[in-house]
């Protein structure tokens, strides 16, 4: 099933059209040595095979599991709504807008997109997006390194292990002094990152909700690192913003995230979307894509693709980033997410899984042998308990009775061996909830 | 037309959360709550589906009608593959699973799907084995550049230089660029491929590797690639593969075996999954054997049993390139595609890619110039300098082709070529929609001769006509503010 219409009767027109006598005459300038034999791949299927086959898979994976796993991927509730939206051919199989007069839908959604990142985070500017939440992180790291022409990066080690493993293998090449600091008590430690701050220092990354769930007031890290002449980039959980203080009213300077949670399913790792806001004096600093609003001859708005300068079609080598794409089917699918809940609907989704959580923690705590690590915290919808027990087994038990009862940290933090990040978001019944604790007690 | 924004209306809602304990005081400490709520739009659900309804319908997608956007290959996107990616045994697999101990048998079906298409896009690209993680064609340059460095880092090599031809993708040498290279441009010789001379003059010691498409981006099979692969490799360099133009080969000429050594393919190019507007894409890199040990971590593996896992100890490995195992929802529909093809289909592709190609080229050649007139691959570049003379740009003919009812080709790329207009038409075009274009693009040629003024206003047939993008620069509007807008904003 190739999916082409033309016939043998068409083709061989075509082929006399060109003068020559078959399709093979078209390949010539492939030297006969270098020409394959044939590929080893089996026969096409039929449509009614393949979905056969591929169903036959999807039984493979255990989805079902009631799901308190997070660590920055989280199973939220997607409306109907929004996949008729972005199932729409004219989005969904359309390419980059490079003709912005046939492409204004999507450029007014990205413009829109943009729009709401800025008023969801507090910032000025935003970008079309970037691949996920992970590569977002070093977008930003490498946009404040252009701004302030330093070297030195200080990360938290309660940023998210992944998105630091990410950050490490990109940069392991390019002369960058790349430091973690030791978070303390769950958040990141003041101290530590004022002995570790220098002149030299062109970025703190710090994440809020950080991969503990721990919710932190930056407001006076970003005040200590502009003292130094540095930038403050915060990583950032959208949903959290329905109810908490935003980055831009404390201070940060690049805003990045994992737009994930904002109607996309987990998808067994992507595609993803990272977002990126900043302030509207770096605009011109920011990797990626950008679509600016402005007039036709007549003086009609529409959008196009703008500041391109920066951009690899242009500068090539220069560029500020290599990234082409954006995720822009992504971008849309979250502008949707916001624009159906909307501006309360986005504040009471934010409290329901705050509550969620609350509900979870008190319950679980009064397992015996049960504590929460950082008792001192706020948390959003997401924590970190010391158990009696390696988390692991933990795990594995509670596998058997169709749970996946939330992230063992030893994996990431060897010291945390006991500790298990549960996550809960407004998908999870109080029934669901009652079953996890009622099970984590009997197994402990 | 308004933005949603502008639409809202206080106190309408769409969506509502299921309310547990939402009369409750929030239980969070009220200094880290913010004082009001995002300003996000207050709709109805009708609303907003007639506001993206409405969006939608000033776009144009493969579905709506030809696309000849050269080096894009934007050819029919299958249905089924998007019914299989939203299976919610696949959607709903959270990708933390398998890190979690007794996960991986959990994930088998997942697993099965990243190993059978690494085996697939290994077997049509003649490499050892794919890694399914970067996330896009540009990512997946960046972490062959990174593969690159590591190689050269381990065999103790000091190599700081990566060559690209002048008429590369400019990703080639950004990507390059940001692994930490430095970048030199190989001219192009007369032929329009790369030029051999000058490759010889730049080849030493620092040159790491060089990165081509192949053929290249005006659809020319260069047959001095064996000579070119085996220059780089006698100074231990590598060879990378950019697969944007893959689609001209499928079963008829494989990287790995021409001296290839890297290779990224698009799957939302060669392998049918759709653009949506400017991503998702995917951008699996494939390696010979003496690379393996290289690829990003995790792998996928199989167990002597032929059930699968993913193994982290990899002391030689780049490390994370994405946060798990790729675009999976995107691998599933290029797996689903390349199941529904088989063998004999993928080589298929590429035949009717190539000789659609051709027609294109031999239709109208007559009409325009064309630098290189020899049998051409996938797509084929003209150039507009005959009707630029006459006041008519290839930018011109592109907003033209638009009121005509088709998407344009890409226009200025390749930069070797003036006025340049790259077409590549795709397989999956029958002869009936080819022909229309290019009655089209002849009538077109006509009119820069008899009234070349009535081009020039083109389009206008489109919600707005030729935007400001001056303005646009030096005044950047990107971002509606709402409540918090400052008045300079």
């Amino acid at each position: 099933m190739p999916f082409i219409a033309n016939t043998d009767q068409q083709r061989q027109e075509m082929l006399a059209a060109i003068g020559v006598d078959k399709v093979e005459d078209l390949f010539a300038n492939i030297p006969p040595e270098l020409r394959c034999k044939g590929l080893d791949i089996p026969p096409g299927l039929t449509e009614q095979e393949v979905r056969k086959r591929m169903a036959d898979l999807a039984e493979h994976n255990s989805s079902g599991l009631i799901n308190f796993l997070g660590g920055g991927f989280y199973d939220h509730f997607i409306p109907a709504a929004l996949n008729t939206i972005v199932s729409r051919s004219e989005f969904y199989t359309a390419y980059t807008p490079y003709q912005p007069e046939i492409s204004q839908g999507t450029l007014q959604a990205i413009y829109e997109y943009q729009s709401a990142i800025c008023r969801l985070t507090g910032m000025e500017a935003a970008n079309a997006s970037l691949y996920d939440g992970g590569t977002a992180v070093y977008e930003a790291i490498m946009m404040a390194l252009r701004i302030t022409k330093r070297s030195k990066v200080l990360v938290d080690d309660s940023v998210s292990p992944i998105y630091r493993k990410m950050v490490k293998s990109y940069t392991s090449n390019l002369g960058i002094d790349l430091m973690e600091t030791a978070s303390r008590e769950g958040l990141p430690d003041r101290n530590a990152i004022a002995d570790q701050i220098d002149d030299d220092t062109a970025a703190v990354i710090v994440q809020n909700p950080n991969f503990f769930g721990c919710i932190d007031d930056v407001t006076d890290l970003a005040e200590m690192v502009h003292a130094r002449g540095g930038l403050l980039i915060v990583s950032c959980y959208p949903i959290s913003l329905g109810l908490l203080k935003t980055p831009g009213e404390m201070n940060a300077d690049i805003v990045v995230g994992e737009g994930q949670s904002l109607g996309m399913s987990v998808s067994f790792g992507g595609p993803y979307l990272g977002f990126m806001a900043t302030r509207k004096k770096y605009l011109r600093k920011m990797p990626g894509r950008v679509v600016g609003r402005t007039v036709d001859a007549k003086g009609r708005d529409g959008f196009v693709l703008t500041l391109q300068a920066r951009e690899q079609h242009i500068r090539r080598e220069k560029a500020t980033s290599n990234i082409c794409t954006n995720q822009g089917l992504c971008a849309l699918t979250s502008l949707v997410y916001m624009s159906l809940l909307g501006k309360h609907g986005l504040a009471e989704l934010s409290g329901v899984c705050a509550h969620k959580a609350d509900y979870a923690r008190e319950l679980m705590l009064k397992i015996p042998g049960v504590t929460i690590r950082f008792p001192e915290r706020w948390y959003f919808n997401e924590f970190v308990l010391n158990l009696p027990m390696a988390a692991d087994k933990v795990i594995r038990g509670l596998f058997n009775r169709g749970l996946a009862a939330g992230f063992p940290l030893g994996r990431y933090f060897p010291e945390m061996n006991n500790c298990l990040l549960v996550a809960v978001t407004e998908n999870r019944t109080k029934e669901e909830i009652d079953f996890l604790a009622h099970s984590l007690e009997v197994i402990l | 037309m308004k933005l949603i924004f502008d639409k809202s209306v206080p106190g309408r809602r769409a969506v509502r959360t299921t309310d547990l304990a939402l009369g409750n005081p929030i239980p969070i400490d009220k200094k880290m709550l913010r004082d009001e709520p995002a300003d996000l739009p207050e709709l109805s659900e009708l609303d907003v589906m007639r506001h993206f309804t409405e969006l939608s319908r000033k776009n144009y997608g493969v579905d709506t009608g030809f696309y000849p956007l050269g080096s894009c290959t934007m050819k029919y996107n299958p249905k089924v593959a998007d019914l299989v990616s939203q299976f919610p045994g696949f959607a709903d697999l959270h990708p933390l699973i398998p890190q979690l101990p007794g996960g991986e048998v959990m994930v088998q079906g997942a697993l099965a799907v990243l190993k059978e298409t690494d085996r697939m896009l290994s077997e049509i690209c003649g490499m050892a084995q794919f890694t399914m993680q970067p996330l896009a064609g540009a990512h997946g340059e960046l972490t062959g550049a990174m593969i690159i460095a590591a190689y050269h880092k381990h065999k103790g090599n000091k190599k700081t230089t990566i060559l690209i031809p002048d008429s590369a993708h400019g990703t080639n040498p950004a990507s390059a660029a940001i692994a930490g290279f430095d970048v030199k441009t190989v001219p192009s010789n007369e032929d329009g491929v790369i030029d051999v001379q000058a490759l010889r003059a730049m080849m030493d010691d620092d040159v790491a590797g060089v990165m081509l498409t192949c053929p290249n981006t005006l659809g020319l099979f260069n047959h001095h690639i064996k000579h070119i692969a085996d220059l780089v490799h006698s100074v231990d360099g590598l060879m990378y593969y950019d697969g944007a133009n893959l689609n001209a080969l499928l079963g008829h000429c494989r990287p790995g075996e021409i001296g290839f050594d890297i290779v990224h393919v698009n799957l939302h190019k060669t392998f049918g999954t759709p653009h949506g507007g400017g991503g998702p894409g995917s951008g699996p890199v494939g390696v010979v054997e003496r690379l393996v040990d290289f690829l990003p971590t995790s792998v996928v593996c199989a167990h002597d049993d032929g059930s699968y896992y993913l193994d982290y100890d990899r002391p030689r490995s780049i490390g994370y390139v994405a946060p798990f195992y790729g675009n999976f929802a995107i691998i599933l529909r290029a797996y689903t595609y390349m199941l529904l093809l088989g063998a004999e289909g993928l080589t298929r592709v590429s035949e009717n890619a190539v000789l659609n190609a051709n027609y294109i080229m031999t239709k109208l050649k007559d009409y325009y110039d064309l630098p290189f007139d020899k049998i051409c691959m996938h797509e084929c570049v003209f150039s507009a300098s005959r009707q630029a003379a006459d006041g008519v740009r290839a930018i011109n003919i592109a907003k033209a082709l638009i009121d005509r009812g088709f998407h344009p080709m890409t226009v200025y790329f390749p930069l070797t070529v003036p006025e340049a207009m790259m077409i590549e038409p795709t397989e999956t075009e029958s002869k009936e929609t080819i022909d229309t274009f290019i009655e089209a693009m002849i009538e077109i040629a006509q009119q820069v001769k008899e009234s070349p003024e009535k081009l020039l206003a083109c389009p206008t047939t489109t919600p707005v006509g030729q935007l400001d993008e001056t303005l646009a620069a030096r005044k950047p509007n990107v971002a509606s503010l709402g409540q918090s807008e400052c008045p300079d904003a």
